[in-house]
């Protein structure tokens, strides 16, 4: 997302208005975002409390990719280790069984229960899930998200 | 069209199997040909990881796709998330060749290669395209006589640019499909506003979400319908999770949640157990004794 664009908006509110999460939170989408032109936003809470929705996106007049802009905010936080602990669990779970939720001792009796067996997933492919941990690797994500 | 490969993800799979095993049904009913995605991921779930580092989200999302290429099929998902990231990372590594070589060079080390031959599909806007309302429903044996709330879910219609399945303000085409069934859809207002569950909004601040989720449950409960009809997982866990949360505190709504697949699957005279509706947390009594009546046959052994 360049400055540039995000300087272009007219403080409207159109995305501030259309923000379910900023109906009950801190969020102000509009704020924020215009923020960011001027500041570095990585400790701002705000930041994790948009759901990706995409209204903002879709009705902003200018056309400017807000929730885009939200994703790359995000990604510069997380290189500054601002990383939530739960978050940080869901990424754990990615590199350690190639699923964000992995499967647990009761849905794999459920799913013999009624008549499944184990999913065709990386859960039953080790070679699969090796794949995942030499990706991982290659990208630095294991780095980025260590403690 | 090429045949499909089932993009099972990780919520069906390993926390909504009932929704797998509808989704395997309706597609043999039908007469769909289609096979497992073996050894595929996590999609990876676009929330937490796109934000995260967007080429570790393309890698992955990268790797699933390459999967279905060496096979020569389409993906067909049965979640928002894993349509989001698929369809957007396909779309991404298609047209940008800077970041293709990127990802490229990563999948290198597992000896694969992403060259963009496939296309990503979603079981609602692919039931729509490849066999439409009127068609569909011809197959129905049971009519189900009920009225029902349509979530679409956020990622199924956004970004409308990439998603090319018209304006998300008034959709109608999931609506459609759902009347296939007999079943009427009920309009209320917020209708496609989000459950509150995504952009690791629902891991990492629950209570937040849940507000999302309630002000959606307060308006479906005022349209008084016999269900909430969704096309995600993770929207179907925040409704189902979400009314057992609000219930502690006294907000009782009862609802019970269906995934389209299991909808369909109950029109097609498979039973409430069949398509898993017994797994979920809400079960409505009066809502299966509906259904038992629409199919002219008990189903609520379950719930004595």
């Amino acid at each position: 997302m360049k400055n540039s664009e995000l300087s272009t908006c007219f403080q409207c509110g159109t995305c501030h208005a259309s923000c379910p999460s900023g109906r009950y939170t801190s969020l102000n989408i509009r704020k924020i975002v215009r923020d960011s032109v001027k500041k570095d936003v990585s400790d701002a809470n705000e930041l994790w409390m948009c759901t990706t929705c995409f209204n903002c996106q879709e009705r902003c007049p200018r056309g400017i990719k807000i929730t885009d802009a939200v994703l790359t905010l995000r990604s510069e936080a997380a290189r500054k280790g601002k990383i939530l602990p739960a978050h940080r669990k869901v990424c754990k779970f990615l590199i350690e069984t190639g699923h964000s939720i992995p499967i647990d001792e009761v849905h794999i009796t459920i799913r013999e229960k009624i008549g499944l067996g184990s999913p065709e997933t990386v859960y039953k492919y080790p070679t699969g899930l090796k794949e995942i941990k030499i990706l991982l690797r290659s990208t630095g994500f294991d780095e980025l998200i260590k403690e | 069209m090429k045949d499909i490969s089932l993009f099972l993800g990780c919520l069906i799979p390993n926390r909504y199997p009932g929704i797998e095993k509808a989704t395997k049904l309706i597609l043999e009913r039908l007469g769909i040909k289609w096979s497992e995605l073996k050894e595929a991921s996590c999609c990876p779930a676009p929330g937490i990881f796109r934000s995260f580092d967007k080429i570790t989200w393309l890698t992955i999302a990268s790797r699933n796709l390459v999967i279905a290429e060496e096979k020569n099929t389409d993906i067909l998902t049965i979640c928002n998330g894993c349509f989001s990231s698929l369809m957007d990372a396909n779309c991404i590594l298609k047209n940008d060749s800077h970041i293709r070589n990127d990802v490229n060079a990563h999948l290198k080390k597992i000896n694969k290669e992403f060259i963009g031959t496939i296309e990503v599909r979603h079981i609602i806007e692919f039931l729509y395209k490849e066999i439409g309302p009127h068609d569909l429903s011809k197959f129905i044996e049971k009519p189900l006589e009920i009225n029902v709330a349509v979530h679409y879910g956020c990622h199924l219609l956004k970004p409308t640019k990439e998603r090319k399945l018209g304006g998300f303000e008034c959709p109608v085409f999931f609506d459609e499909l759902v009347e296939a069934t007999g079943a009427k859809s009920v309009q209320y207002e917020s209708k496609t506003s989000c459950c509150g569950a995504g952009g690791g909004v629902r891991s990492a601040m629950l209570e937040t979400s849940y507000k999302m989720t309630e002000y959606k449950l307060e308006r479906i409960k005022k349209a008084g319908v016999d269900c909430i009809v969704d096309a995600c997982p993770f929207c179907h866990l925040q409704y189902d999770s979400g009314q057992v949360e609000l219930a502690r505190s006294g907000a009782v709504y009862d609802i019970p949640v269906v995934h389209y697949t299991q909808l369909l699957g109950l029109a097609l005279g498979y039973s409430p157990e069949d398509v898993g509706l017994h797994l979920n947390k809400i079960k409505s009594k009066p809502f299966l004794e509906k259904i038992a009546r629409t199919q002219k046959t008990s189903h609520v052994a379950y719930l004595k």
